[in-house]
């Protein structure tokens, strides 16, 4: 029987031998319970995992832990993201205490979009630590039961360490280097940004299996749908870090306009299907941002269906 | 060097309202090389706020001083024998030498005239560069030479972020990426097993004023503390 770091589904999906499937869910702006319980709606025994969003694109929202405990009574299994730009190790070490005594199993140790992109832009951006940093942090802290300043922790919190990786941005050859070193800082699950350019995806995957990586790791492949021409646009030249062919843009542009948003499922769905078969690949995390709803459609065609139950 | 850069005239102006006799003090080294500070800048603010007061119909009498380093004692004590004519003084030197004008004069209003930006580098006239943080445990010697907690906009201690566009930052396309440039620069040296290791958590020195007393000193200080 394998030996469990954590009380995480996800854990127990992955070591089980399933191929995993996460999702996501970005919190209101503002304090409605209602919203968050709509949104968790579409998602529950669709996905083995949902990701809770931290301030993302530096935009105020309700707290990842707080938004991640109505996860929970709604039945999904919530994976707290943390990003670094807004709390210094005291707060990130007491927000994950906090967090596992309401039930949280899952951390997502990210950077975090720059002050800059959202709507308080002369915010003191903190990055005490980055989030390699973080992911040793949250492992001495679980495996050591120590806090960063070296005292024991009463209870050390049992989480699943997660964190990301862009195969994509340059420079392209660092980039498995920096999953290395992600990996001895003691991370559990990669989930990676979203994948457009499959054949940079491979070369870093075959990277990343030639190193023994996936061999330490659980890899889960980034998968977002575009919903239309002016999003695949908007994500190829406004969002930092993303690789967009311009097949993709062209494969959406060739359908009749009602038929975009369903041929952006199907790429999706035959990404999946490959990254089904590909060595070092051990499951897909799926951002249909503001999509949710979609979701179990895009889960039934992807074959993702139904989820292991532990 | 340090640099600075000009307050906005208006708040120069609202902070001198209620002053009718003032000394503005330019400092002669790090605000002077980057055109804020110097003896130039500091006769044209006096002019600046002659012409204004006097449209207002509330004239100001200026009058205009240069010191080799306001961080020093020894230079401001230059000062001494005209300090006592003026109401008020405006330093145009770094929040350090404001600071230090401040505690020469304690019974004397002292406003700053610039605003202290960041220690940098002179890349041409009038245009520089911020390079260094203070951040009083300088990683320098692994990153390449290279900052990444100044250069990068995260601080990130461990490569790059997954934000990199192309080889910017994802603030801005003309900000270089640090860890690109780091990567680079430690590749073209082959010293990449620098950055292979995971560099640990910082032991932040930032946090409180710094006081330095170098070797060999400590005798010295000891002696001035007693005066």
């Amino acid at each position: 029987m394998a030996e469990f770091k954590s009380n995480s589904n996800l854990e127990k999906v992955l070591k089980a031998g399933h191929f995993a499937f996460t999702g996501e869910l970005g919190p209101p702006r503002g304090s409605s319970v209602a919203h968050v319980r709509e949104k968790a709606k579409p998602l529950k025994g669709n996905v083995d995992l949902v990701n809770i969003t931290d301030n993302q694109t530096a935009m105020v929202r309700m707290s990842s832990w707080a938004a991640s405990i109505i996860a929970k009574e709604e039945g999904l299994e919530p994976n707290y993201q943390m990003v670094c730009r807004d709390r210094n190790r005291l707060a990130m070490q007491g927000d994950i205490l906090g967090a596992y005594a309401m039930g949280i199993n899952n951390i997502l140790c990210l950077s975090g979009d720059h002050m800059q992109f959202g709507d308080h832009p002369g915010a003191k951006g903190v990055f005490d630590v980055d989030s390699t940093q973080l992911i040793k942090m949250v492992k001495t802290m679980r495996d050591e039961g120590t806090f960063q300043g070296g005292a024991d922790i009463e209870e050390p919190p049992k989480m699943f360490i997660g964190g990301a990786a862009n195969p994509f941005a340059e420079p392209f050859e660092w980039r498995v280097h920096r999953l290395a070193k992600k990996i001895a800082a003691g991370v559990d699950f990669i989930q990676t940004q979203c994948i457009f350019n499959m054949e940079k995806f491979r070369n870093w995957v075959a990277m990343a299996n030639d190193m023994g990586l996936t061999d330490k790791v659980y890899i889960l492949a980034g998968v977002t749908p575009m919903k239309s021409v002016g999003m695949a646009k908007y994500m190829k030249n406004r969002v930092p870090g993303m690789d967009v062919p311009d097949e993709i843009i062209k494969r959406l542009q060739g359908v009749d306009k009602k038929m975009v948003s369903d041929e952006g499922i199907k790429i999706a769905c035959e990404q999946i299907e490959e990254f089904k078969e590909m060595k070092g690949i051990a499951g897909v995390h799926l951002m249909a941002i503001e999509w949710e709803h979609k979701v179990p459609e895009i889960a039934e065609r992807a074959k993702m269906l139904p989820r292991p139950v532990f | 060097m340090i640099v600075a850069e000009k307050k906005p005239f208006d708040e120069i102006s609202g902070m001198l309202a209620g002053f009718d006799k003032v000394l503005t003090v330019g400092c002669k080294t790090c605000v002077a090389v980057c055109l804020a500070g110097g003896e130039k800048e500091a006769v044209l603010l006096n002019k600046e706020l002659m012409l204004a007061r006097k449209v207002a119909g509330k004239p100001i009498e200026t009058g205009a001083a240069l010191v080799e380093r306001q961080c020093d004692m020894e230079f401001l004590a230059e000062l001494d024998d005209i300090v006592g004519q003026y109401d008020a003084i405006v330093s145009m030197a770094c929040g350090a030498g404001v600071q230090f004008m401040a505690e020469r004069y304690p019974e004397k209003p002292v406003f700053p005239g610039v605003n202290t930006t960041f220690i940098g580098v002179n890349r041409d006239v009038g245009w520089y560069e911020e390079k260094c943080r203070s951040c009083g445990n300088c990683l320098l010697g692994v990153t390449g030479g290279i900052c990444p907690i100044t250069m990068c906009a995260k601080s990130l201690m461990n490569g790059p972020c997954g934000g990199t566009n192309q080889t910017s930052c994802e603030i801005n396309k003309d900000q270089p990426c640090a860890w690109y440039a780091i990567y680079k620069r430690l590749a073209g040296q082959n010293r990449l097993d620098n950055i292979l290791k995971i560099t640990e958590i910082m032991d932040w020195r930032n946090n409180v004023p710094r006081t330095i007393v170098q070797p060999g000193y400590e005798q010295r200080k000891a002696a001035f503390s007693e005066k």
